[in-house]
């Protein structure tokens, strides 16, 4: 035994991947400076590529609006509530951006950063945390957006009422940031293996979009789909958003905590297959 | 000294093929034999990894039992022919690709670099590069502050810090990668062959760097190179491996010879079809068949004397139709594989259809050349210098060796360095001063 003690003591042991559970959350602790530099290099990045750069971030919300505002408020005469269509549009449209842009760009990411994970070893989740961070400046720039809008149309005189439910603002963004992320890297993980899967990506953020209360309000909804609408975590809240921000459509707490407990669920499972794939994934990408 | 790295029948499994098509019939195999409580029967059937040899499974042991011990502040050199698993081992032991078998135990901080300025932004400036960049290898913001001034310094492009790297010229911007990662301060640093690109200065610059490192600061460096000459100066400690096999470990010395051996070892002659070999340059439209190193009476030999006469004799057979042949033979440096001298012979202008077979002899007639180890060079080409109908051999036969015996005068100084690379004659005129002293002298 005695020779076991002039054992050195080793810090690190590389062994083959076995179980599910082997995480590194404290490597992504100890790595959080380089989490805000990739955050930084996105926001400037958009920043210079492009001469109109952020305003194409404008540009999106609003050309969305005005499509919407025809086809689904003109043309097929879907009610929003008795809330100008402009603003019920966008304002659903921007909540459920967010999440979607999480959701589409964390998916890729071991396909998109392969050369880096090949070269070089950092906890791997520090890649997706970091787009769902640097997507929040262009949800920021669209909030300024409809917030501008709201103002505009408050002072006409419309049937627009904000209130102190804004406050839940900030909660609703992490549900949004935890889904997209969670639903993302699940997606990631297994593209590594099943590459048709990204395909089905945008395709899905799109269908889901109509299970979502973005072009209708929850209350022009049949009973027959409601309960479907309702299983569906961003309902409750994109409907939050809503109603804090027009004092349109509901607000109920018991939905709004299906919401959390499910963001929990799939982003816990999003991170136990994420760092499983990690470790073996350079071997399939 | 304590251990710092310690691996322990390391073995590593690849599936060769289109690789991220994994059918799902293969994953319920898998699963099957596991529920049952057997081995994974893709592990089975795993087989040595001999490029040259088309295997009968689709797995191969990239690495296979590997076993090694690495000492606080030792230089531990890697080196083997081409796939021979030195850069899946470098990957293993930083933590990019994980072993199917065995353990690695480390001790302290391991950086590592496969590859100078990894996720460097085009659009972004030196200076925020730098930061990036040195938290990519892990450093802190507080590091890298610290750091900052002596990092900018060693790169030399102050001037342009504030500029977007894609502005950089290439030598600028592997400058300032290197900058960076010469300031880790990783009690283990794994570098690859980083060496192949940039200039010789630059070359020197980083191979003298990694000895600051190791000598002065008392850090352990693992390095993997083709380079020999650079291995040799640098590394205390070889591994060779060979095809995902441990071939031999020990002294630098020691190794390099029984290195060399192998390399010889590798019958180059149709027996052993070189002729065969996929994973060549070229498409297969021709290929060596034999590559013979013979002295001026006709026998195989890899040493020569200063100023002797060498035959390279080579065969070679059409594989697709092709206008013209030419031959290359060159000798390469061993520390930058720059070329030293090259000959370039027309060997036929006519069509070549398949199935056409010949030999052709280049006689270098006087080796002008310093003693030193010189790797060889041969390529045939079409006679549009078309890529596609190519082969080329670099890393195939063992260096050719240049004795520094009889009257040559020059090696004595530094018995381990090339003293330059040609023998020039020279002629000494002692002036009158000299003779003068002389004359005194003798009257003393």
């Amino acid at each position: 035994m005695s020779k076991h003690l002039a054992e050195p003591e080793w810090t690190l042991e590389i062994k083959p991947v076995s179980g599910w559970l082997n995480f590194h959350i404290k490597d992504v602790w100890r790595y959080r400076d380089l989490l805000l530099m990739f955050v930084r290099r996105d926001f400037v990045a958009v920043y210079k590529q492009t001469i109109l750069g952020p305003f194409w971030f404008f540009l999106q919300p609003i050309l969305t609006t005005i499509t919407f505002t025809i086809v689904f408020g003109n043309i097929a005469k879907i009610p929003t509530d008795g809330i100008p269509p402009i603003l019920f549009y966008m304002s659903g449209i921007v909540s459920w951006n967010y999440f979607a842009d999480c959701l589409t760009r964390t998916s890729s990411t071991f396909v998109a950063n392969a050369n880096i994970f090949g070269k070089v070893y950092f906890p791997r989740l520090v890649s997706p945390l970091s787009n769902v961070i640097s997507l929040l400046m262009k949800f920021g720039i669209q909030m300024v957006l409809l917030t501008g809008f709201i103002i505009y149309f408050k002072s006409n005189g419309s049937n627009v009422n904000p209130n102190l439910y804004i406050l839940l603002t900030p909660y609703l963004i992490f549900l949004m940031g935890g889904l997209g992320l969670g639903f993302g890297i699940i997606v990631s993980s297994l593209t590594t293996k099943y590459r048709d899967l990204s395909f089905l990506v945008s395709f899905g953020v799109q269908l889901l979009m109509y299970a979502t209360p973005v072009i209708y309000p929850l209350s022009a909804l049949p009973d027959k789909y409601k309960w479907l609408v309702l299983a569906n975590p961003m309902t409750a809240i994109v409907d939050t958003f809503r109603y804090a921000f027009l004092g349109a459509g509901s607000f109920n707490i018991e939905n709004l905590i299906y919401s959390t407990i499910f963001m929990f669920v799939i982003l816990s499972i999003g991170v136990v297959v994420f760092n499983r794939v990690e470790k073996t994934f350079m071997d399939t990408v | 000294m304590s251990q710092v790295i310690k691996v322990e029948g390391l073995s590593k499994l690849y599936r060769l093929g289109i690789v991220g098509r994994r059918t799902i019939s293969e994953d319920v195999n898998r699963l099957w034999a596991k529920i049952r409580g057997k081995e994974d029967p893709y592990m089975k059937v795993g087989e040595t990894n001999v490029r040259s040899v088309s295997g009968k499974s689709d797995y191969v042991w990239a690495l296979k039992n590997i076993n090694f011990e690495v000492k606080d502040g030792e230089r531990f050199g890697i080196i083997g022919k081409n796939g021979a698993g030195k850069s899946t081992l470098l990957k293993i032991l930083s933590r990019v690709a994980s072993p199917t078998k065995g353990s690695v135990r480390l001790k302290g901080r391991v950086a590592s670099l496969l590859e100078v300025g990894t996720g460097f932004h085009p659009e972004l400036t030196g200076r925020d590069n730098i930061f990036l960049n040195g938290s990519i290898l892990g450093m802190t913001q507080t590091e890298i502050k610290k750091k900052f001034d002596s990092i900018v310094d060693f790169s030399g492009v102050e001037r342009y810090i504030d500029t977007p790297v894609k502005r950089y010229s290439s030598g600028m911007y592997v400058r300032l990668a290197f900058a960076v990662a010469a300031h880790l301060e990783p009690e283990i640093l794994i570098v690859d062959e980083v060496l192949a690109v940039g200039d010789a200065e630059f070359q020197k610059k980083c191979l003298g760097k990694m000895h600051d490192v190791s000598e002065k600061e008392g850090r352990t460096v693992l390095f993997v190179s083709h380079n020999l000459q650079a291995i040799k100066n640098l590394c205390q400690k070889i591994l060779i491996l060979d095809n995902g096999e441990m071939f031999t470990l020990g002294q630098t010395e020691e190794s390099l010879k029984i290195y060399n051996e192998l390399v010889r070892g590798t019958k180059i002659d149709a027996h052993t079809e070189i002729g065969n070999i996929t994973n060549r340059r070229g498409s297969g439209a021709i290929r060596f068949t034999s590559i013979e190193i013979l002295d001026s009476s006709g026998s195989k030999r890899y040493k020569y004397d200063l100023g002797e006469s060498v035959r390279f004799r080579v065969s070679y057979k059409v594989y697709k139709k092709m206008k013209g042949l030419r031959l290359i033979v060159a000798l390469l440096s061993g520390l930058s594989r720059e070329c030293l001298t090259l000959a370039y012979h027309k060997l036929t202008d006519v069509e070549l259809i398949p199935g056409d077979s010949g030999e052709a002899e280049v006689e270098f007639t006087d080796l002008n050349i310093k003693p030193g180890e010189y790797p060889l060079y041969f390529e045939l080409i079409d006679g549009g210098h078309n890529s596609n109908s190519k082969d080329v051999i670099d890393d195939l036969t063992a260096p050719l060796i240049i004795k520094g015996t009889g009257s040559y005068n020059g090696t004595s100084f530094y018995p381990d360095k090339p003293s330059g690379y040609f023998s020039t004659e020279t002629v000494l005129n002692l002036n009158e001063i000299f003779k003068d002293e002389a004359v005194i002298r003798k009257a003393l």
